[in-house]
C-alpha cells in the first residue's frame, strides 16, 4: 500500500550509509547498466504499459532519452510505476534515479523536498471533468458538488483554494489509485472529477465507458508545468536530465527527426555539426558520449515525434506546447 | 557473584548487558545516520510543519470542524476522530453480531448451524481488502445517483451519495433532558448496588434491571414532556449535487465499517463458540439440576466462566479490528492513516508522518490493551 513506499523511503534514509550518497548518480547508474525511471502507474500518453507490457508515452519518452544520453542505448531503463504519493519519497531514497512522472513544479517541492525540477516537458493546467447529463456549463456552478481526487497532489490543494476563492463549497472524495478514483467518478459516486487538463483528456479517452458522455468545463483553474525531476545536490546529473530535455526540443527546432538524423551527419549546419557531435564537445562537458543528442534523436525522436506518436491519438493538442517559434512555451536553452 | 565468566549469574548479567548496548547502538546508529542522510539531501525536517495550513479538504469529519484555512495539526485530528469513530462503532457492532453468531453455530437448529458456519468460513477466509472493495462496489455502483435516490420511508435516501437521514434539531432545553438521562443512569446504578447488597444479606431478589430501565427511560420522557416537548425534525432535501440538512452515512464510511465489523464478527463468533465450549457439560448438568432457568444457567453459571476464556484472544481482535481501520485508505475513507499520507506527500516529510502514525496506533493499542487486561482481571478467577 502507499505507506509501504513512505516507510521504505524512511527505512532507506536510517538504514542508507551516508558516503554512499557521495556517489554519484551518473557513476550508479553506469555501474548498474540502467536508468531507474518512476512514472504514472497508467496515465494514457504519458506513461502506460502497451498490450505487449512495453511503457510508451511522453514520460516514458523522457526517461528513455536519458538512457539514451548516458548509455547510447534507449532500451536501458527499468520503471518504476508509483502513485501520486509515493512519488518523492521513491525519488529522495534513491529507489528511482529519475521522477517523469507528470510532476507539476512548484516552490515547495522545489525546495522543501530536497528535489531539483529540470524544467517543463508538458505545459498544463487543472481542469474539471463532468458528466453531460448534469448539464453543467462552467465551473462556478459546482457548488455543493462531490469531487474526485488524488490526494498528495497540487491538484487537491488548488480545488480547495478554487472553492474557497469563489465561496463554494464541496465534498472531495480522496481516493489514491489512479483506476479507483477514476472508477468512482464514472459510477457516479461523485459528481466531477479534477486533475490536470492533460490527464482528464487522458482519462476520458481511455477509460470512459462512452467519452462523448464526459465534458470537461472551460475554467482552467491553475498553472500545472509538469517535469521530470532529480534529487537535490547532484548538479551532474541535474545537467544530464536538464539538457537532455533541451535535446528533444532543439532537434525539434533543427528539424531533426529520427527519420532524417543519419542524413543530418553530413549537414552544413553549424548547429547541427554541433547537435550531432560531429564538431564541438558538447557531450564531454555533460560527461557523455559525444554522440549523445544523435542517440537521443535516433532512438527516441524529437519532442514533436514523442507527442505525436502518444499524445496525438488521444486527441490533445500542441496549444501551449508548441514550440516558441510557433506561438507555443518550449523555448530549448542554446546547445552551444 | 564473582566477576569471572566461569560464574552463571555473572555470565547471564554480561550477557544483558551487551545485548543491551547492541540494541542501544543500532538505534544511535540509525537516528544519527537518518539525521545526516536528512541533511546530505536537503531535506526539511522537523515538526513545525504541524502549524501550518493545510489546505487540502477533507470529505468527511466527526466532532471537530475543519476548514482548508485550519492547519495540518488540526488535519490529523480529524483523522484520528474518523477512526477513532469507525474503530469505537465497529468494536460494538462486532462484539453483539459475532456473540451472536457464535451462539448460533452452537445452535441445535441444523439450518441456523450450517448458516453461521458456512458465514465464518466465508469472510475469515477472504482479504479484508478484498472485501473492503466489494462493499465499496457494491454502494457505489448498484445504488442510484441523489437525483434518483431511492426513498423507503419519507425523509429517508438511499444513493450513491451515502444513506441521508433526518435529524432531531437541537433545542437549548434538551440539556434538561440530558440532565435528566444522567441522574436516571446514577439512580439505576445506587438501586442495582442496593439489590446486590439486600440479595446476599437476606436472599430476597429484586428486579433491579426492570426497575432501572424503566427509570433511564421515564425520567428523560418525563423532562422532555416538562420543557413543552420542543420537536422538529431536519429532513434532507435535494439541493443542486447533493442533498443538504439532516445527517448522512458516506459509502466509504459504510462500506468500511461493514467490512470491517462482518471480518471481525467472523473471528469474535469463533471465540466465543470456543469459549461456551470450554465450560464443561457437567455444569450445565448441575445447574440444571439444581433448578436454574435457562437464561439463569447461562448467565449465572456458563458466561462468568466462559468469558475468561473469552476476553483474552477477543482483546487482540479488538487490536485487529482498529489497526485494520487503516486499510480506509483503499476506499478513500479520510482515517489518520489517509490523512497523514497526504500530509506526508504535501510537506515531504515521511518519517514525521509515519512517526505519527506509529505514535497514535501504539496509543489506541496499548489503551484498549490496558482496558481489557482491568477488565479480565475483574472477571478472573478468584481463588479463595
Amino acid at each position: 500500500m502507499k505507506a509501504v513506499a513512505a516507510i521504505t523511503g524512511a527505512l532507506a534514509l536510517a538504514f542508507a550509509a551516508t558516503p554512499a550518497l557521495a556517489q554519484s548518480t551518473l557513476d550508479a547508474v553506469k555501474a548498474k547498466g540502467f536508468v531507474q525511471c518512476g512514472v504514472n502507474t497508467a496515465l494514457a500518453g504519458f506513461s502506460q504499459p502497451d498490450s505487449r507490457g512495453v511503457w510508451k508515452g511522453l514520460d516514458v519518452d523522457m526517461c528513455r532519452a536519458v538512457a539514451a544520453t548516458v548509455f547510447g542505448d534507449a532500451t536501458k531503463v527499468r520503471y518504476t510505476p508509483l502513485t501520486a504519493q509515493q512519488r518523492f519519497t521513491a525519488l529522495q531514497s534513491g529507489e528511482i534515479d529519475l521522477l517523469a512522472r507528470n510532476t507539476t513544479w512548484t516552490i515547495s517541492r522545489d525546495t522543501s523536498l530536497g528535489l531539483n525540477f529540470v524544467g517543463v516537458n508538458y505545459y498544463d493546467g487543472q481542469g474539471f471533468m463532468v458528466p453531460k447529463k448534469l448539464n453543467v456549463k462552467s465551473a462556478r456552478e459546482l457548488k455543493g458538488a462531490t469531487v474526485c481526487v488524488q490526494p498528495g497532489t497540487t491538484t487537491e490543494l488548488n480545488l480547495a483554494d478554487y472553492f474557497r476563492a469563489n465561496n463554494m463549497t464541496f465534498k472531495p472524495v480522496v481516493i489514491e489509485k489512479l483506476e479507483e478514483v477514476t472508477n468512482a467518478y464514472f459510477s457516479g459516486r461523485c459528481d466531477v472529477y479534477t486533475t490536470d487538463v492533460s490527464g482528464l483528456v487522458s482519462t476520458r479517452g481511455s477509460r470512459a465507458p462512452n467519452p462523448a458522455d464526459h465534458v470537461i468545463l472551460p475554467e482552467v483553474i491553475s498553472k500545472e508545468p509538469l517535469g521530470p525531476v532529480v534529487r537535490h545536490g547532484d548538479d551532474k546529473w541535474f545537467d544530464i536530465v536538464k539538457w537532455t530535455l533541451m535535446a528533444m526540443l532543439e532537434a525539434e527546432e533543427l528539424g531533426l527527426t529520427a527519420a532524417n538524423i543519419d542524413k543530418a551527419l553530413a549537414d552544413k549546419n553549424p548547429a547541427v555539426q554541433r547537435f550531432v557531435g560531429a564538431t564541438g564537445d558538447l557531450g564531454k562537458m555533460l560527461g557523455v558520449d559525444n554522440r549523445w543528442a544523435f542517440n537521443i534523436v535516433k532512438q527516441v525522436g524529437n519532442y514533436a515525434e514523442s507527442f505525436d506518436a502518444n499524445l496525438k491519438p488521444l486527441g490533445f493538442e500542441r496549444g501551449l506546447n508548441a514550440l516558441w517559434t510557433k506561438g507555443g512555451l518550449m523555448y530549448p536553452i542554446p546547445l552551444r | 557473584m564473582r566477576f569471572s565468566p566461569r560464574d552463571a549469574r555473572f555470565r547471564a548479567l554480561l550477557y544483558q548487558v551487551l545485548a543491551l548496548a547492541a540494541v542501544v547502538g543500532v538505534l544511535a546508529y540509525l537516528v544519527t545516520n537518518t539525521i545526516a542522510n536528512l541533511e546530505a539531501r536537503k531535506i526539511a525536517s522537523g515538526f513545525a510543519f504541524l502549524s501550518r495550513e493545510a489546505g487540502f479538504e477533507i470529505g468527511e469529519t466527526s466532532f471537530i470542524s475543519y476548514g482548508a484555512a485550519d492547519n495540518y495539526a488540526r488535519a490529523l485530528l480529524v483523522g484520528l476522530a474518523n477512526t477513532f469513530r469507525v474503530a469505537l462503532i465497529g468494536v460494538v457492532a462486532a462484539t453483539v453480531i459475532g456473540t451472536f453468531i457464535g451462539f448460533a453455530r452452537l445452535s441445535s437448529n441444523w439450518l441456523v448451524a450450517k448458516l453461521s458456519s458456512a458465514y465464518i468460513e466465508v469472510i475469515r477466509n477472504v482479504p479484508l481488502l478484498v472485501q473492503l472493495f466489494f462493499w465499496y462496489a457494491i454502494i457505489s455502483e448498484n445504488l442510484p445517483g441523489p437525483r434518483q435516490a431511492l426513498s423507503p420511508v419519507s425523509g429517508v435516501f438511499l444513493s450513491n451519495r451515502g444513506f441521508a437521514v433526518p435529524v432531531i434539531e437541537w433545542h437549548a432545553a434538551y440539556q434538561w433532558v440530558l440532565a435528566a438521562f444522567v441522574l436516571a443512569l446514577l439512580v439505576a446504578w445506587r438501586i442495582s448496588a442496593w439489590a446486590r447488597a439486600r440479595q446476599a444479606r437476606t436472599g430476597q431478589q429484586f428486579h433491579a434491571f426492570w426497575t432501572g430501565l424503566g427509570i433511564v427511560v421515564a425520567l428523560p420522557l418525563l423532562a422532555f414532556i416538562a420543557i413543552g416537548a420542543p420537536f422538529r425534525l431536519i429532513v434532507p432535501e435535494l439541493a443542486g449535487f447533493n442533498f443538504s440538512g439532516g445527517a448522512t452515512l458516506t459509502p466509504e464510511f459504510a462500506a468500511l465499517l461493514i467490512g470491517l465489523v462482518a471480518y471481525t464478527a467472523a473471528f469474535i463468533a469463533e471465540i466465543v463458540r470456543a469459549g461456551i465450549l470450554s465450560v464443561h457439560r457437567g455444569q450445565t448438568e448441575a445447574a440444571s439440576a439444581l433448578g436454574l432457568r435457562p437464561s439463569f444457567v447461562l448467565r449465572l453459571v456458563i458466561l462468568p466462566q466462559a468469558l475468561r476464556v473469552i476476553v483474552p484472544p477477543l482483546t487482540s481482535q479488538y487490536l485487529n479490528l482498529t489497526k485494520n481501520s487503516s486499510l480506509a485508505v483503499a476506499i478513500g475513507y479520510p482515517d489518520i492513516v489517509s490523512i497523514a499520507n497526504t500530509a506526508i506527500n504535501q510537506t515531504g516529510q515521511a518519517i514525521e508522518g509515519i512517526g505519527i502514525i506509529m505514535a497514535v496506533y501504539l496509543t489506541i493499542s496499548l489503551s484498549i490493551s490496558a482496558f481489557m487486561n482491568w477488565y479480565n482481571k475483574r472477571i478472573a478467577l478468584v481463588e479463595r
